[in-house]
C-alpha cells in the first residue's frame, strides 16, 4: 500500500537516466552549471524568510501560549486560517497588496522603507515576504506547542532566584522551547527552498529560484533527466544544510521531542 | 505620560499579537473584499473600483471556474476516502504489530512530509513517465492519495497510541468475533482521529498546486485553473468561490469542534472507570 510513497522517492533518485537508464552522470554537472545562481538564491531567500518568520512567530506564539487567556482559541484560529484558503489565491492576494498603487506600498514609502520611485512587486523583497507569509503557520505551531507544554513555574522559580525577566527568558524559556524552534525552522525552511509559486507570482525575471528552474525543465523544456538530476541535487543540498543545522542545534532534543509534537 | 508608557510596556506583547494576527488575516480579507470589486470586464485588476454584489449573484456564471471546482471536489473526495482508508489501516499495523521493517516504514511515512513538494511532484512525474502512464485524473488521484497518506497515518497513529486495549479484550471475552470488536469498539473510539485525518486530507488535496502542476496532464483542478488564468486575468468568481470555500471550511471546523466538546462533556458525566488495582 505505501509502496507508492516509497516508489516515488526511489524513482526520484533513480530516474537520472531518464528515457533509457545509462548512468549519465554528466546530467548532474550539466544541471548544475548555469543554475548555481538560482540554487544559491533559493537558499538565501528561504533562509531570510525563515529568520523573519522566526522573529515574527516567537513573540506571537509566546503571547498565544502564555498571555492570551480567553482569546487563545481565536488567536490560534487566526494562525491556521490561511490554510483554509487556496495557497495560490493567497499569494495572488499578496500581489494585490503589494501592487504599485496599493495603500500598503504607500505606507512603506512613507516610512522610507521603499524609495519613492521604487516598487515592491517583482523584487527579491516581495518573494521573501511571500515565502515568509505562506510558511509562517509552520513556524508558529511547533513553537506554540513547545511553549504550551512548558511548566510556567520554572520562570517563577528563576525570578525567585533573582533572575531578571530577560535573564529568565534567555536561560529558561528559550532552552526549553528550543526543540519547537528547531522543528519550526525545518518546517519553514525545507518547503521554502523548493517553492516556485512565490518567485513566479511575486518576483520578476531576476528572482527565479531553483524550483522555477526545475519546473520549467520538467514542464516546458521536457528535459527530464537534467530536471531530475537538479531536483536530486537540491534535495542533497537541503539534507546537507539540515544536517549541519541539526548538528549545531543539538539533534538529540529534537529527535526525542518529535513524536510528542506531532 | 508615564502612565501611558507603562501601559504600553505592559501590553506590548498583546498589541504586537494583534498586529501579527492582522497580518495573518490580511490576504484573506483582501480576497473577500475583492470578490465585491466592481471591476471592468469581470477580471481582477488589483485595484479597487467600487462595491458590487454582481459577482456573488452570478457566482456560478463562469463555466470554466465551475468545471475546475467540480474536478477539484471530485478529486479531493476520492483521494480523501482512499487515503483515509489505507492510512488508517497502516496506522493500525504500525502501532499494533511488530514486524520487520517497522522502523523503516515509520521513517518512510515521515519522509514525504519533510520533502519539498516540488521534489515529490517531480519524482511522481518521473515514475509515471517511466511506467508510461497517461497523465490526467488518474495520475492526479494517485499523487494526491500518496501525499495525503502520510498525514492520515500520523494523525490516526497519535489517536491509537493513547488507546486502551483492554476494551477490545473485554469485547473478545464477551464472545465478540474480531470483526465485530473492530466495528463496535475500535472504530468508534478512533473515529475522531479518522475524521480529523480525513478533513486534513481533503484540505491538502483541494489546495494542492505544486504536485498537481506536475502530474495533471490536461486535467484542470481549481488551483491549476487559477494558475492558468493568473497571467491572462482572473475572473472575480474565483474570489467569490474562494471566499465561499473559506466560510464552509470554517463552519465545518466549528461544527467538528463543537461536536467534540459536547462529546467530551457527555463523557465527563459518566462515572470514572475503576482505578486499576
Amino acid at each position: 500500500m505505501y509502496y507508492m510513497g516509497q516508489m516515488a522517492l526511489r524513482s526520484g533518485s533513480l530516474d537520472t537516466g531518464g528515457f533509457t537508464f545509462t548512468w549519465q552522470w554528466s546530467n548532474f554537472s550539466d544541471s548544475l552549471s548555469g543554475h548555481e545562481e538560482q540554487l544559491v538564491r533559493s537558499f538565501l531567500y528561504a533562509g531570510s524568510a525563515t529568520l523573519i518568520a522566526l522573529a515574527i512567530a516567537y513573540p506571537l506564539a509566546y503571547a498565544i501560549a502564555l498571555r492570551a487567556g480567553r482569546w487563545k482559541l481565536l488567536l490560534l484560529f487566526a494562525v491556521v486560517a490561511p490554510f483554509f484558503t487556496t495557497y495560490l489565491i493567497r499569494t495572488i492576494a499578496w500581489k494585490t497588496i503589494l501592487a504599485d498603487q496599493s495603500p500598503a506600498v504607500d505606507v512603506l514609502k512613507f516610512l522610507h522603507l521603499v524609495p519613492q520611485d521604487g516598487r515592491v512587486l517583482a523584487t527579491g523583497g516581495a518573494v521573501i515576504a511571500g515565502l515568509t507569509y505562506n510558511f509562517l503557520p509552520f513556524m508558529i505551531l511547533p513553537i506554540y506547542a513547545s511553549l504550551e507544554r512548558m511548566d510556567v513555574r520554572l520562570i517563577e522559580a528563576a525570578k525567585d532566584l533573582y533572575a531578571s525577566s530577560t535573564k529568565a527568558f534567555l536561560k529558561v524559556t528559550l532552552p526549553i522551547t528550543a526543540p519547537g524552534i528547531v522543528a519550526g525552522v525545518l518546517l519553514t525552511f525545507i518547503p521554502a527552498v523548493g517553492d516556485y509559486v512565490n518567485a513566479l507570482l511575486l518576483g520578476g525575471t531576476g528572482q527565479a529560484m531553483v524550483g522555477n528552474v526545475i519546473q520549467s525543465l520538467y514542464l516546458q523544456q521536457r528535459d527530464y533527466p537534467e530536471a531530475a538530476a537538479l531536483s536530486f541535487l537540491m534535495m542533497l543540498a537541503i539534507l546537507v544544510v539540515v544536517a549541519i543545522y541539526l548538528r549545531l542545534a543539538g539533534s538529540g532534543a529534537f529527535m526525542g521531542e518529535e513524536d510528542e509534537a506531532r | 505620560m508615564s502612565g501611558a508608557w507603562a501601559w504600553l510596556r505592559r501590553n506590548a506583547l498583546l498589541i504586537y499579537s494583534g498586529v501579527a494576527v492582522m497580518y495573518m488575516l490580511l490576504p484573506i480579507f483582501v480576497i473577500a473584499l475583492f470578490s465585491f470589486d466592481q471591476t471592468s470586464g469581470g477580471k481582477l485588476d488589483y485595484t479597487w473600483s467600487g462595491f458590487t454584489l454582481d459577482y456573488w449573484q452570478n457566482a456560478f456564471a463562469d463555466p470554466s471556474v465551475n468545471d475546475a471546482m467540480i474536478t477539484s471536489l471530485q478529486l479531493a473526495a476520492l483521494a480523501t476516502i482512499v487515503s483515509t482508508a489505507i492510512g488508517t489501516l497502516m496506522a493500525l499495523a504500525l502501532v499494533r504489530h511488530r514486524f520487520r521493517g517497522r522502523g523503516v516504514s515509520n521513517l518512510l511515512i515521515i519522509l514525504p512530509m519533510a520533502t519539498p513538494e516540488i521534489v515529490i511532484g517531480a519524482a511522481l512525474l518521473s515514475m509515471f513517465l517511466i511506467y508510461g502512464l497517461e497523465l490526467g485524473f488518474t495520475t492526479l488521484f494517485i499523487a494526491h492519495v500518496m501525499f495525503s497518506i502520510s498525514f492520515v497515518v500520523v494523525v490516526v497513529r497519535s489517536r491509537l497510541i493513547g488507546f486502551d486495549r483492554s476494551l477490545e479484550e473485554a469485547a473478545a471475552d464477551l464472545g465478540a468475533p474480531p470483526l465485530t470488536t473492530f466495528r463496535k469498539i475500535t472504530l468508534p473510539l478512533i473515529a475522531p482521529g479518522i475524521v480529523a485525518a480525513a478533513l486534513l486530507a481533503f484540505a491538502l488535496s483541494i489546495d494542492d498546486f505544486v504536485i498537481s502542476n506536475f502530474n495533471s496532464g490536461t486535467t484542470e483542478t481549481f488551483p491549476l485553473y487559477i494558475f492558468g488564468v493568473s497571467l491572462r486575468g482572473i475572473p472575480v468568481q474565483v474570489n467569490v468561490l474562494a471566499t465561499m470555500l473559506f466560510l464552509v471550511t470554517v463552519i465545518g471546523i466549528g461544527l467538528v469542534l463543537w461536536q467534540q466538546r459536547r462529546a467530551e462533556r457527555m463523557a465527563s458525566v459518566r462515572p470514572d472507570p475503576e482505578p486499576a488495582v
